[in-house]
Parts: structure tokens; sequence; C-alpha cells
């Protein structure tokens, strides 16, 4: 059993969201390709960037996508693990930080 | 590791990888062909704009047996240009106003009349160039001594360098290239090569370590050259990112990992016009260690000889009918199309 929810050619597929809302995907496409330019940060950092909220989202064709992004953008496997450990640091902080309310909860409630 | 050719794999005919490109699956069959984009764009039939580099690859012997070669060079390689050859090589460039000679390999420096060669051409006053693979010029006395040769002539030397990173580069090239192409680079710098003012120009080659496109070659040659003066205190003048053409060894990776359909895809998809107007083979003509006479060193490697109503081989030299030829073009030219181009001098747009 091959099948699964998530297809890699379907990521080739992904301009054809316009099909079924022409002026809202293509404002997206623009507005994607305008995120993506070079400017304050370099392409490569944002490259990077992507590479550690594909992680983070657990998005299977962003992470392809970014994967083969940033290697064209020489960056090291080195630099690519770093970025996915930021993601994994953020969401990891995310639950942690939030225990801040249930010791809050826990030191309401106790005696 | 073997070459292709002493392994007697299937890869080592090029008629196998040219049907391979084209025909390997139903999804390469349904890709559109080079030919269509020219003729979309009317290039086609592809002429030279002037032949400018005059590229000899003198034989396909190597030290090194790297995974990615479209030459399937290495040590069990015997084919090397005899001086009767080069001898030919010589009487055209002395009829022709090319000032470029470009020497390739293989490793050009094991050629028994390597030196000889440069030397003739450096008397004729034309700009030689020389693609070393770095780890040889680190091996026996005789191509240690290399580096000041290249100096007196004013040889450019311009050398591989897949990434400034130990494990990247070793996976491609092999174990122990890395170090070695530091310790050459380190010396070719401290007899002034990259160094500004010495009029010694040293360049690296950039090609990506697997199944992907190399990036901007500006950003590129920013980071190597950051990298390379922080961890080694190494200095360079030109950074060429290079696009691997599925041909040869690196055909059989992108087979072996699965990855042919989507390399070819992704070439196709990325066809610049902008590239293909300015794409080497219009103004370089590629010499084989035989002397046959080849479009470019990709040709040369499928086959491919200069179109047959021009002369084949060095000795019928005749630059007016060569600017005239068709250039002859498969699938594989894809490679030197894509994103911002490819050449043996890097980006092409």
């Amino acid at each position: 059993m091959k099948k699964t929810y998530y297809n890699p050619e379907d990521l080739k597929k992904f301009e054809d969201i316009t099909d079924f809302q022409e002026e809202l995907g293509e404002k997206f496409f623009e507005y994607y390709g305008a995120v993506f330019e070079e400017g304050a940060l370099t392409a490569r950092e944002k490259s990077l960037i992507a590479l550690a909220v594909a992680h983070a989202v657990q998005c299977p064709y962003c992470i392809d996508a970014y994967t083969t992004d940033t290697l064209e953008k020489g960056v090291t496997e080195e630099q690519m693990m770093e970025a996915v450990h930021v993601a994994g640091a953020i969401r990891g902080g995310a639950s942690l930080v939030h225990s801040t309310q249930m010791m809050n909860q826990v030191n309401k409630l106790s005696m | 590791m073997k070459s292709l050719k002493a392994q007697k794999h299937d890869l080592s005919d090029p008629q196998v990888q040219l049907d391979v490109i084209n025909n390997h699956s139903a999804k390469l069959k349904a890709l559109p062909s080079f030919r269509e984009k020219l003729e979309e764009m009317d290039l086609f039939p592809l002429r030279p704009t002037g032949i400018e580099i005059f590229q000899i690859n003198v034989g396909y012997m190597c030290n090194m047996t790297c995974k990615h070669c479209h030459v399937d060079a290495g040590p069990d390689r015997e084919e090397m240009m005899s001086k009767e050859t080069f001898a030919y090589c010589l009487d055209a460039l002395r009829s022709s106003d090319i000032n470029i000679v470009d020497l390739t390999g293989g490793a050009p420096e094991m050629n028994p009349h390597f030196r000889w060669f440069v030397e003739e051409v450096s008397k004729m006053g034309k700009h030689v160039i020389v693609r070393s693979n770095l780890t040889i010029l680190t091996t026996t006395p005789k191509y240690q001594a290399l580096p000041e040769f290249f100096a007196e002539h004013g040889v450019e030397v311009t050398c591989s360098l897949p990434f400034y990173s130990k494990s990247r580069t070793d996976r491609q090239r092999g174990k122990g290239t890395y170090d070695k192409s530091v310790q050459a680079l380190q010396t070719l710098n401290e007899i002034g090569y990259g160094r500004d003012d010495t009029g010694l120009e040293l360049n690296l080659v950039y090609n990506p370590a697997g199944a992907f496109l190399p990036g901007d070659q500006g950003q590129m040659e920013q980071d190597f050259k950051r990298e390379l003066k922080r961890k080694h205190d190494i200095v360079f003048n030109n950074l060429f990112t290079i696009t691997n053409l599925p041909i040869s060894r690196y055909l059989n990776f992108l087979l072996m990992s699965g990855n042919l359909d989507e390399y070819m895809e992704k070439l196709i998809m990325s066809f610049n016009p902008a590239a293909a107007e300015g794409v080497m083979c219009r103004d370089t003509i590629s010499i084989g260690w035989d002397g046959s006479l080849y479009d470019c060193d990709f040709n040369q490697m499928l086959e491919m000889k200069t179109n047959s109503e021009t002369p084949s081989h060095i000795k019928d030299w005749d630059e007016e009918l060569l600017n005239e030829r068709e250039i002859r073009i498969n699938q594989h030219c894809f490679g030197c199309t894509a994103g911002a181009g490819s050449s043996c001098g890097g980006q092409t747009t």
C-alpha cells in the first residue's frame, strides 16, 4: 500500500491553485515571489528561514523544496540542521513556556 | 574506483547515454526536446558566433576518479594526445587569431608533451588556461614543480573545488581531496597566484555535489572567498559555477539515485533563452585527444563530432568553414541553458 495523502508530484501543481480562484492565487504568488527576493535579508538567509519554518509547520512539500533551494544556494548540511534546531527550539520552547500557566494554576489551586 | 569504460559498463557507450536521457521513462519521452526549445526562439540551427576559445582535451588519464566526471577519466584511461596531434594544433593556432587555448583532460598535466606544448603556445603570445584538479600538483616532484612553470608562462589556472567544506568535496572527489586541494591552492598563492597585481589568475570551479543546480555565481563566490580566507588564508580571483550535465558518471549517479527524471525535468523547466543565446559552443571548438573536432567537451564525450559538412579533424583545420557549421545538439544541452546558464567559464548570463 503506497498511497498516502502527500504526493511529491503535487508540488509541481502548486501554481494550479489559480484554476479555482485566479485573482487571489495570482496575488499570493506575486507576494510569494517578492518575499523571497534579495532585500534587507539575503535570498540565502530567507531560504534558510523557510527551511526552518517548513519543519515547524511540518510541510513535506516545503521541506523538499527548501532543502533543494538551500543546497543550491551553497548552504552546508551543518547550517541546515542548525536552522531546523532553531525551529525545534521554538516549538519546544512554545510548549514549555506555557508551563508557566500550568504553574500559575497549580499555585492558585494549591494550599 | 574504476572508470565506467574499464568496468565495461553500459553507460560507457555514448549511444546508450543518449538513449537514456531521451527515452529512459515515459516522463522523459514526453519532455520537450532541445531542438524544439531553440526553434521556439528562432535559434535553430544553432551556429557559432565565432571561435574564440581553442579547447584541447589532451587525454582522459587522471589521478582521480570523481563520481560526477563527465569524461569518465581515471588512472585506467590511456587515451592521450600524441606529439604529432599537438603539432597539428600548433599549425591551426599559427594560422588563426584565436587567442585563448584551454587545456583540459583528465588531468592535462599527465600528458608527457604538456610542458612542451604550453611553451610553444606561450611563444605565440596566446593565453593558456589549464584546468587542473589541484591534487595532481601535490603528488610527485615533477608535478609539484608545475605551479612555478605555470607562473613563468603566465598560465591561467582554473581548478576544481566543489565546495569549501571537506565532507562535501571528499564525497564527490574522493577521500583526502580537500586537504590536498588546500595544500595546492596555498602553494599557488605563495608564488602569487590569485593575488592582486601579479597578473597570475587563479579561478575555482564549483559544481553541485548532487542532483541540484548551482546557485547564484556572485553569491557563491563571496561565500567561497570568505570561507577559504577564514579557514586557510587562501585567495583566488573568480569562482565559476558549472551545472552538471547528465552524461557519463554523473548520469550513472542520477540513474542509481533515482534522480534522473526529476533532474532532466528541472533542467528543461529552467531553460533560459538568454543562456541559449550565449552557450559556449558558439565561441568554442573542442579538440579531442586523437585530433577529432567537436562543438564542446560534452559532445566529445558523447562522440558527437562536428557536423559532417565541416572538417572533423584538426589536421584539416578550416576556421571559416567551422565558423559556419551547424552545432550538434541533444537533450544534454539543457545543462548549459538552465537558470543563469553554464559554461567552462561559469555562468553565461
